[in-house]
Order: C-alpha cells, then structure tokens, then sequence
C-alpha cells in the first residue's frame, strides 16, 4: 500500500522525467545526418499557414490595449511624451513572445499533437520504426525545428503589428502626438529589449513542439485517446511558457540594466 | 532463404498483469507459421515484441545471432531491415498516395534512383495486383486493398521475415481466401519466414506449416499443422475446432461450475485434417511437407476422412 502511494506521489516527477527524456532524443537526433530538409520546409509552412493570420488578429488588439493601458496610465503621470517608448518597451518585451507563445501552442502545438496523435494509433509510427527509420529523427526534429523558425518570425511580426497597432490607437484614440510618439521609441528601449523577445519566441516555440510532439507520439486507446494528447499538450504548453516567460524575464532584467533617460 | 527465430523463456507484463510468461518456440527458416490463440491473449503484443517495438522482462529472440531484447537501439533499427511487417489496418502514411507509401522505404535506405525505385515499386504493386491505384490516398480506398497495399511496402525491401498481424480482420471471406492464396505463393516465390498471428481458424487450418496456441498466459502448443490439428489436448482441440465445450470460456477461462456442468458432455469427434492451400501454380512450396507425413512418422491415426478436400472439417458452432 505505502508502496502504491509513493508511486503515485511520484508520477508527476515520472511524467516530466520521461518528457526531459525526449528532449534529449531529440537533441541527438537533430545532428544526426542526412537533415531532413523536405519535410523541415513543409511543416515551417504548415505551421505558419496555420499561425499567421490569427496571430496577426491577436496583436492587434493586444497592442491597442497596451497602448490604451499604458497611455491613460501615462497621462495621469503627465509623461505623455515617454508613451511611444513605454508600449514598445511592453510590445516587444511581453507582449510579442507571450502572443507568440499562445498561438504556436495553440495552433501550431496543437496541430502537432494531433498530427503525431493519429499516425501513433493508426501504427504509422511502429511501421516506421519497422521500416528501420526513427520517426523521432524523421519526423520530430524537423517539427522542432521548424516550429521554432516560426515562432521566431511571428514574434517579429506581432511586434510590428503590436507597435503599429498602439501607434494608430495613440495618435486617433488619445489624441497623442505621432513625432512624439514614434520619437520616444528609443528613449527607453533598447536593442536588447528586442534580443530577448526573440530568444523568448526560439524557447517557446522548442517547448511547443516538444511537448506537441511527446504528447502526439505517447498518445493511446483509440480516437480519445489523441484528443486528450492534444488537449494535455496544450495545457502543458501554455503552463511552461508561462513560467519559461517568468524566469527568462527575471534573468534579462537583471542582466541587461534598464536604459535610463 | 529466410531466417531462423529462435525465442527463449520470453516473459511480458504491463504493470502487474502478466500477458504471457516463458514463452519457447522457434520459428524454421522459410516456414510458414501461424500463432493462434483467444482475443486478448497478447498475440499482438507478442508480434511487436519479435520486431522490438515491446521491450520483453525476461528471456531472448535471436536472429542470426543477435538478441532483440536485449542489442542496442542501433542495432535493432539494423536488423529490422530483414523485417517486413503487416499491421492490422496496413499502417499507410495517411499523407502519401500508396505509389509513395511503398516507395518510402527504398527512398529511405537505399540509394536508388527514381527509375529503379518505379521498378521495384510496380512489381510489388503488379505481386498484390495494386496497379493502377498508384495516385490514390490510402483514405480512398478500402480495407483489403489497403492491406494489400501495406503488404507490399512490407516486402519492397525483400526482407528475409515477413510478420502478418491479422492480416484476416475486418475482411470479407473471399477477400481473406484470395490473402490467404497470396501469402502462400509469396512464400513460394520469395521463401522468406513467415508468421502470421489471427484467431481466424480457417487460416489456421490450412495456409501454415506450424501452429502454435497461445493461451492463458502461456504458449499452450507450438509445432507442426498436423500435430495440432489432430491433438486431443482440450485447449488445442477446443480453439481449432471452434467449439464452446472446453477449457476456454466468454471470459478468458471457464470457472469451476461450468466446467463441472459440461463433465458428462462428450466431446464432437475430431473433424478431418484439410489439405494445405498450394501455391497457385501447383508446385509445393520449398518447405511443404506431404499431407499425412507428421502423423503417419509419429503414428497418429488422422481423423477420418482428413486430407480429401481443402475446405474439411469446418464445422463452426459444433
């Protein structure tokens, strides 16, 4: 009996073990040769088809709430001049890599999953490995991969999109000057501000897939069973961003010192 | 010329539920053998531990001189290339026309190029009688062709092991007698081992040269056709024969009460012994025996009327 609990006390500690576990596969798989360039370059646009236009409706509204945000709270201070500055600071910082995050894992990780899902219990992954081919290799590394290519151009694009979208809300919305507005870019961001909200994408998008791929691949029983993959892998996901988001912030905010004036 | 398999005392359980324990058998080079045994005995799982998808607990497979349970990854991805596999539904790649699907393996591992890739493709194609259906995605089409389809990636790489996983399920009985005669002549022209796992007992009775019986967690019988089919052990005669009399109950086993309640029954005498299915051209395959050599060396009387017809003793419900 003690011995049951244990063993379900320390499941959790089993699950993320074996998740970590991939990672490494993966990592190993993804210097082996020959690169799988074909399959890379189709999922990248696979991925992309299926994150642009939503991520592009998703930053709209996110850089026009910051703007809005951050703008009234800017007001109250009397710093309207510093309101250009400040939501690129959180456009590109938060904003950009959060709202990349959300969508690669909601779309993208999400396709994924259920991709994998369904060739694991239609037994296309065990004719694979019976073929002598690792559909790890084969499959998961240029997913990975490709994902991460992505996400990293969807943080530029809500950042433009964001920043554009703040822009239009400032000067028409608040009455905001636009020469005050787009002068102040540079009076509080800086070019590290935007390092990091592209490094973020990269790590965000390998977390997507990765768990994506680990759900997909260890899905069973039946139909339901890749529903629940798909379902588990984006609430995994959405949970390990969030807190990759938390720790890569403290750690640049410490690092890299706040501009000042 | 086929390979020899050769398991030793494999033992497998998920958790604590043991599926079968101290299974011995060994598979004869270029025969033909069928593994039998009720739904839920682990027969699947017993196929995927032979091709080293399942890691067994205890025991070994060798195959010329390595030990699938127990080499290195590497190894496995190696010696998995004297595999060909048929899975239950085909197991096509979803997202590639069946011209692709059976091309995938030769693009993968060899070095060929395209116009000799078409060339295997089309005869593997032209062996399952595919030609023609190269353009279609494996969801366009229906279940026994994509059986056909996968049996045919199964062998484009001409491999030296061919393992069916039911290949009989979800067929219609003529769609399952004409695999049954493809198998056959394929194990004619390419004498390759073939094992084929199915509780379907007209496959059973007629296409292999061994049978063997799993059953209540254990390899209840392994050897030739003949020696099984004219066995009085109850299990063995019970599944062969598709009678409700015996040891094997709806659920796995018969408790105690059912069994003292068929005590007085007598036992349906043994039907007759078929004749095996021949290759299409008549010539005995290279590891065909003649119809009554087991029993007549080890002196067993066959069932009267055995070796007459190739459809005899089918007596379902009896």
């Amino acid at each position: 009996m003690s011995s049951l609990t244990a063993s379900r006390a320390l499941a959790p500690v089993g699950a993320a073990g074996k998740l970590f576990a991939f990672a490494l596969d993966v990592a190993r798989a993804s210097v082996r040769r020959p690169f799988q360039l074909r399959e890379f370059i189709q999922q990248a646009w696979f991925i992309a088809s299926v994150t642009i236009v939503p991520t592009a409706l998703v930053a709209i509204p996110f850089g026009a709430v910051i703007a809005l945000q951050v703008g009234g709270l800017i007001k109250q201070f009397g710093a309207q001049s510093f309101t250009g500055s400040a939501s690129v600071l959180a456009v590109i910082q938060q904003a950009a890599p959060i709202g990349t995050a959300l969508l690669i894992a909601g779309a993208g990780g999400s396709a994924i999953a259920a991709d994998l899902g369904a060739r694991k219990i239609r037994e296309e992954l065990d004719a694979m490995m019976v073929l002598g081919i690792d559909p790890i290799h084969r499959l998961v590394v240029p997913r990975v991969l490709a994902c991460m290519l992505v996400a990293f151009f969807l943080n530029g694009m809500v950042s433009v999109v964001g920043v554009a979208g703040g822009y239009v809300f400032n000067v028409v919305l608040q009455d905001g000057t636009p020469g005050a507005y787009v002068a102040s870019f540079t009076a509080l961001a800086q070019l590290p501000d935007l390092w990091i909200g592209l490094f973020k994408a990269l790590v965000f998008g390998l977390i997507a897939a990765i768990v994506a791929s680990y759900k997909g691949m260890n899905a069973g029983g039946g139909p339901k069973g890749v529903g629940d993959a798909v379902n588990e892998s984006v609430v995994i996901t959405f949970l390990l961003l969030f807190v990759a988001n938390f720790v890569l912030s403290m750690i640049y905010l410490q690092v890299v010192p706040p501009k000042t004036g | 010329m086929g390979v020899e398999i050769k398991v030793d005392d494999l033992t497998k359980s998920f958790g604590k539920q043991l599926i079968w324990g101290d299974v011995s058998l060994t598979i004869p080079a270029g025969e033909i053998c069928v593994m039998l045994g009720p739904s839920g005995t682990g027969k699947s799982v017993f196929l995927k531990t032979l091709i080293g998808l399942i890691k067994p607990d205890k025991g070994s497979i060798l195959i010329e001189g390595t030990d699938i349970a127990s080499c290195s990854e590497k190894d496995l991805y190696e010696i998995r290339k004297l595999f060909g596999v048929l899975f239950q539904d085909g197991a096509m790649f979803g997202s590639m026309n069946l011209y692709d699907n059976v091309a995938f393996p030769l693009r993968e591992h060899t070095k060929k190029s395209e116009s000799e890739v078409r060339d295997v493709v089309m005869e593997k194609m032209d062996l399952v009688g595919l030609v023609g259906s190269e353009d279609k995605l494996p969801g366009e089409i229906s279940g026994g062709m994509r059986k056909r389809a996968g049996l045919a990636r199964a062998l484009v790489l001409d491999p030296e092991i061919v393992l069916f996983d039911e290949p009989d399920s979800g067929l219609d009985p003529v769609r399952t007698a004409f695999l049954n005669q493809l198998i056959v002549d394929l194990n004619a022209q390419i004498d390759a081992t073939f094992l084929i796992v199915t509780h379907d007992i007209n496959t059973a009775r007629t296409v292999p040269d061994n049978i063997g019986l799993l059953y209540h967690r254990h390899l209840a019988m392994f050897g030739p056709r003949e020696m099984l089919l004219s066995s009085e052990e109850p299990v063995v005669r019970q599944f062969l024969n598709a009678q409700k009399v015996g040891p094997i109950g709806m659920s796995e086993e018969k408790d105690a009460d059912e069994l003292a309640a068929e005590q007085g029954q007598e036992l349906p005498p043994l039907p007759p012994i078929p004749m095996q299915l021949d290759p299409s051209n008549g010539v005995p395959r290279r590891s065909q025996r003649p119809p009554g050599e087991w029993c007549a060396a080890h002196g067993v009387t066959p069932p009267p009327g055995s070796f007459e017809s190739s459809n005899a003793g089918l007596a379902p419900g009896a």
